[in-house]
């Protein structure tokens, strides 16, 4: 029943974000809010049996703010040095790249997904494969540090930092 | 005038840093390394273009009032970006993912425990 609702309410937010300024009714016309119900309900009732039961955890508005915290201060600036670094990257042409391997220890797919995002998105760094069963991440390095290829799995420190934690915060 | 002077800005630095990317895809030796181009400075470039639509049609959609078609295109723009920043590593994961599996090397690697654990 929660994951009819939500879904339901996910669904219509986002009919009615694709379809503002059609009337008058704040920013909606009649006709755009009731057809929106409804596909928004038929969306829900055709998704209620596949929706994964254990997600629900992630309706917490807790772990809404934390994942805006974790967007603007520890990502977004991080963000934004992975592009000035590969920007100097392609103009000087330095790299020593190499693909290693890190144990986040994240249990659930919604961790493992948001943190494999993040380390595409950041700096030097780019997710190549995963071990479906010990959940250990394959990434590309762009610029190889030697003291962090000395015991096995790598220590994730140099590589990104204190996601890991961030997303077991977030999603677990 | 002020706003139009961020929006150049914006724009200016975005289309730098897109070009930069697609120098980079020229210059770098495989494919991880230019999915790295691929991804990072495309997906910044995406963001301050869009802050540049955005703020244009916010700045109209407020002098307009609230039920201005102004609104289509900030909304729009924004959800445009969320997609982007879902969309980019996803596909950049399934890129390096399909070529390690059909056995290109990392160009100049000094290290592969991929090709160590899973041959």
């Amino acid at each position: 029943m929660i994951a009819f609702l939500a879904t339901a309410f996910g669904t219509f937010l986002l009919y009615l974000l694709l379809t503002t300024a059609s009337g008058p009714l704040f920013l909606w016309s009649k006709e755009e809010l009731i057809i929106g119900a409804i596909f928004a309900l038929i969306v829900a009732a055709i998704v209620r049996k596949i929706f994964p039961a254990e997600n629900l955890r992630l309706l917490n508005p807790k772990r809404w703010f934390l994942l805006l915290a974790y967007i603007i201060w520890p990502f977004f600036p991080a963000m934004a040095k992975a592009n000035i670094d590969v920007a100097y990257r392609v103009i000087t042409g330095r790299i020593n790249p190499g693909i290693v391997k890190i144990s986040p220890k994240l249990k659930t797919d919604a961790g493992l997904t948001m943190l494999a995002n993040s380390i595409t998105l950041t700096p030097g760094t780019l997710s190549v494969d995963v071990d479906e069963e010990t959940n250990d991440l394959y990434v590309h390095w762009i610029n190889v540090k030697e003291e962090a290829l000395e015991k096995m799995p790598r220590d994730y420190k140099y590589i990104c930092g204190e996601f890991p934690d961030w997303a077991r915060r977030v999603m677990e | 005038m002020i706003l139009d002077i961020i929006t150049y800005i914006c724009i200016g630095i975005g289309c730098l840093l897109n070009l930069l990317a697609a120098i980079g895809l020229h210059r770098f030796p495989d494919v991880y390394t230019r999915l790295h181009a691929g991804t990072k400075c495309t997906t910044f470039g995406s963001i301050l273009l869009i802050a540049a639509v955005v703020i244009q049609s916010v700045s109209v959609w407020v002098a307009e009032g609230l039920s201005s078609p102004q609104s289509v295109l900030t909304l729009h723009a924004v959800i445009a970006l969320v997609v982007i920043l879902l969309t980019n590593p996803t596909s950049a994961h399934a890129i390096g993912r399909a070529a390690h599996r059909s056995g290109i090397k990392p160009a100049r690697a000094v290290v592969d425990d991929l090709e160590k654990e899973k041959p």
